[in-house]
């Protein structure tokens, strides 16, 4: 695997292609495509070479993101925003934001100091914006509540049989399963509800937990250390004009930041570029997890039982598998995850989700069930090679938004809540015990957590698995991966000197759409499988209307002018909501225009990352918008 | 213009934007795990009282007190009209389903002990679309009452109110005390920032029971079902008014 600039890769992967017979048949026509295609990939890539070096600008203004994506944004100098000060800011309230304010809370206790913890959730309550499948590990959550049970936390279905299947269009062949995906001991649970179970529990401790909160930019002091966050303006136009009800957003100030926005953060995104926390060519690499929650016939029902699926409706070079979990009170959570490294640009994973409940062993289950929510979120698949550096000036990176999933065992949350409980002692440890960041002092540079996590069993857990995920990447697709996976995680377990690479970051694995043919997806049926805007409506989500667009375009002309015709719009079949669209141009007949229906969004963040030209910036909307999950 | 107390009714309802269904039971909207906020209307109350206050100064507008009717959740939507410029709220606990009449019974009491001279409330609630309880308070307490105002003001202790009916627009004057519902166009709500959501949480709650008001608040009704509208079903094409008529006679049997 090599790691050449993004150039030189596509050219050789071209000239490889070009060596096996198939492409000798195809048209001239084709061929052409092809290399216009490739000088139409050089001139992106170069663009998004350009994007990478812009810096996030530091002077303020009315708009609610950085100027330099928005030229039309108006730059205006703004008097200085309320502060709050806190010991400890934590950017998100999920899983790893809350076990790090819980547990700094704690330890204020038993040492009889204060502490001052403050959560800011962009979601409209604690658990809205929570989505996974989930079957988590119960070991971090012990360290935080040893007596988690008497107190009530919604874990009330262990997880009893584990099943892995081989599906075809017409059959689910069982298969050995991996010993890693082995659930003895874990729960079935709704992630939502154990956040918002773990929300109560921080606030009893004392955190403030500000949910409908938004954190919009990173302040940063004059030497480039991290010194806080500032929130959303709210009641600003569309046109970025303040409205009747302007309320301007307010900075917080903490001796330490612990982002915790989980995968593919905003603000996160920005400070890796800015304080460059990975090294030059290192990327993270992505998967989109696509679920509803249903109710099934209670004859149909098996508590405790877990299925996990490979094969269909997935073809042999797309990376990704189903889970079908059965929770308590006859509801089933089941999805489908996959690779966003896939490179058809006509692959839609929302409508293989679709398929995926076609297939008998879904459709089965849930014929006589009902919906009750649908859902999407981005995961993180890069694994230990994708690690940005988890510490600098004034902050830190925790769970997912630094990357710690485990994909074959396809779990992440008890990594992320290790990893906000080593940084709560990390930091503890700092603020407390060694009296560091007062103010006027030196930033803190908490390089102990680093070394926390390097002891600790999440790097052994993605030490040992490195190698399984990017064992996908190769010509064998699935094949290749599940040959040398059986082998790494039977025997091997990891002792290897050598560590696979991932080859390309995943908008750049998009293939043009002249390379491939489009796939026929059946019709909805409205029983089982449903078409795309009555899932959204499952969501609950919502956006305050009149409020600046939050996904942004750096070149408003690129995806007509490029996406569409190379790549035939992937933007309207990636997106899990129906947020992005070509429709037909008013103002010029016979042409495209690029329609963002931002209100539909559910904040998964595919966009940012699949987008061939780099080109959709996710930007945070007014706290409390974007989706109202439940029970997922 | 003498000093005025206000009284603002809020409601805990299941938030606008969830997608609500049916409980597996059919006896009433699911609403465990679900996002619930302060009905829309209540919020525009709450934004009417605190205009008042800053177009008449604090003088005038001596005290702005908010009270919700309902279980232990219901002090978070008291926080939020806290945060947005209340001065204290007092809560009604009760875990009992309340009917417009039982909450109208239990305001009435608390503004004989707290003696405001305007009580602003929403015109309905969105869970249940009731639209009584502003009018069954005036009734109990003999008021004036200015129901789905978009215009509120006060001048020399004189209420003038612009109503949004059927044919238009009504302004109508009263004296005080007297009872105003909000409709939508009154104002924009103001969005409650961090600092007040943080100085809410100092300002002083009360809880009290309908017992301590003497008031009893038994349900009158009671729902026997809850179903899920039917659902839509195609239309059929029709060729000929002949076939039309055939099928509004023979198959929908309207005719």
């Amino acid at each position: 695997m090599y790691r050449s600039t993004p150039t030189t890769t596509t050219l050789s992967r071209v000239q490889a292609m070009a060596r096996t017979p198939s492409l000798l048949q195809r048209s001239a026509a084709t061929i052409s495509a092809r290399t216009i295609a490739t000088a139409s990939r050089a001139k992106l890539n170069t663009h998004r070479r350009q994007q990478h070096q812009q810096q996030l600008p530091l002077v303020r203004h009315f708009s609610v993101s950085h100027a330099a994506n928005n030229a039309e944004e108006t730059l205006v100098e703004r008097e200085p925003r309320e502060t709050m000060e806190y010991d400890i800011v934590i950017v998100g309230g999920g899983p790893a934001g809350l076990s790090a304010a819980i547990r700094l809370k704690q330890l204020a206790a038993k040492e009889d100091t204060e502490i001052n913890v403050v959560v800011i959730e962009k979601g409209g309550e604690i658990g809205a914006h929570t989505l996974s499948g989930a079957c988590i590990e119960v070991g971090p959550l012990e360290e935080l509540f040893p007596d988690w049970k008497e107190q009530g936390a919604p874990l009330n279905q262990p997880a009893l049989e584990d099943h892995m299947k081989y599906l075809t269009e017409n059959h689910a062949i069982p298969l050995p399963h991996p010993p890693q995906m082995n659930n003895t001991g874990n729960y079935i649970v709704s992630l939502s509800n154990v956040v918002k179970w773990l929300g109560e529990k921080a606030e009893e401790l004392g955190v403030d937990v500000f949910p409908a909160t938004a954190a919009s930019e990173i302040i940063y002091n004059g030497d480039g250390s991290v010194r806080g966050i500032a929130t959303n303006d709210a009641g600003v136009d569309k046109e970025f004009k303040p409205k009747a009800s302007f309320t301007p957003g307010m900075e917080l100030h903490g001796k330490l930041t612990l982002f915790a926005e989980g995968c593919h953060g905003s603000l996160t995104k920005g400070l890796i570029r800015k304080l460059k926390l990975r090294d030059e060519g290192k990327f993270q690499t992505y998967g989109l997890g696509i679920k509803e929650l249903w109710e099934v016939d209670p004859a149909k029902h098996t508590p405790g039982k877990i299925i996990h699926t490979m094969g269909y409706p997935l073809d042999y070079q797309t990376y990704g598998g189903g889970f079908i979990y059965h929770m308590e009170d006859n509801k089933v959570s089941l999805g489908l995850v996959v690779g966003l490294d896939y490179k058809n640009p006509y692959l839609s994973p929302y409508k293989e989700f679709q398929r995926f409940k076609s297939h008998p062993l879904v459709s089965d289950l849930l014929k006589g069930g009902r919906v009750l929510s649908y859902g999407a979120r981005a995961l993180v698949e890069g694994g230990l090679q994708s690690l940005p550096k988890l510490f600098f000036p004034g902050g830190v990176l925790i769970g997912d938004t630094a990357g710690f999933m485990n994909v074959p065992k396809i779990k992440g949350t008890h990594n992320a809540m290790q990893s906000g409980i080593l940084a709560a002692d990390s930091a503890y440890k700092a603020i407390v015990t060694e009296g560091l960041g007062e103010e006027g002092s030196e930033p803190i540079v908490l390089s102990g957590y680093e070394e926390a996590f390097r002891n600790s069993n999440i790097y052994k857990e993605l030490h040992e698995v490195r190698n399984i995920r990017p064992s996908f990447h190769t010509g064998l697709g699935i094949w290749g991966g599940i040959m040398w996976s059986g082998l790494d995680s039977m025997l091997i377990k990891g002792r290897v000197p050598f560590t696979f690479q991932h080859p390309h970051p995943d908008h750049a694995m998009m293939e043009p759409a002249a390379m491939h043919k489009p796939i026929d997806y059946p019709k909805p049926d409205g029983e089982i499988t449903f078409d795309i805007l009555t899932s959204v409506s499952r969501t609950g989500t919502d956006h305050a209307e009149n409020q600046p667009v939050h996904l942004r375009l750096a070149d408003k002309t690129i995806e007509v002018r490029e996406n569409l015709p190379v790549y035939d719009g992937p933007e309207q079949r990636f997106c899990p909501a129906g947020v992005y669209e070509y429709v037909d141009d008013e103002a010029k007949p016979g042409h495209k225009r690029f329609q963002i229906n931002s209100q539909n969004c559910i904040h998964c963040k595919t966009c940012d990352i699949k987008d061939p030209a780099q080109n959709i910036n996710w930007t945070v909307p007014e706290g409390g918008n974007g989706p109202q999950y439940v029970d997922t | 213009m003498s000093s005025l107390r206000i009284l603002v009714g809020v409601k805990r309802v299941v938030d606008s934007a969830v997608k609500v269904r049916v409980n597996s039971a059919q006896t009433g909207v699911e609403t465990a795990n679900v996002k619930h906020s302060m009905n829309p209307f209540d919020e525009i109350a709450v934004e009417e009282a605190i205009r008042l206050r800053e177009k008449h100064g604090k003088d005038v507008v001596q005290e702005i007190i908010a009270v919700s009717c309902g279980p232990a959740k219901a002090q978070e939507t008291l926080r939020t009209a806290l945060a947005m410029g209340a001065d204290r709220a007092i809560h009604v606990k009760t875990d009992d389903n309340l009917e417009p009449l039982s909450v109208a019974k239990l305001l009435s009491k608390i503004v004989g002990e707290e003696k405001p001279s305007l009580v602003i409330l929403g015109k309905q609630a969105i869970d249940d679309d009731s639209n009584q309880t502003g009018q069954m308070l005036a009734g109990l307490l003999n008021w004036p009452q200015a129901t789905f105002a978009s215009k509120v003001d006060i001048k020399d202790g004189v209420l003038e109110a612009v109503r949004e009916v059927d044919g238009g627009l009504e302004t109508v004057s009263s004296s005080l005390p007297a009872v105003v519902t909000t409709d939508l166009r009154l104002n924009e709500p103001r969005y409650a920032s961090l600092p007040n959501i943080m100085k809410a949480k100092k300002k002083p709650l009360k809880t009290v029971s309908p017992a301590d008001l003497g008031v009893d608040i038994r349900s009158r009704l009671q729902t026997l079902k809850v179903t899920e509208p039917a659902k839509r079903q195609g239309g059929k094409m029709v060729a000929s008014v002949d076939e039309l008529l055939d099928k509004l006679r023979n198959e929908a049997k309207v005719l």
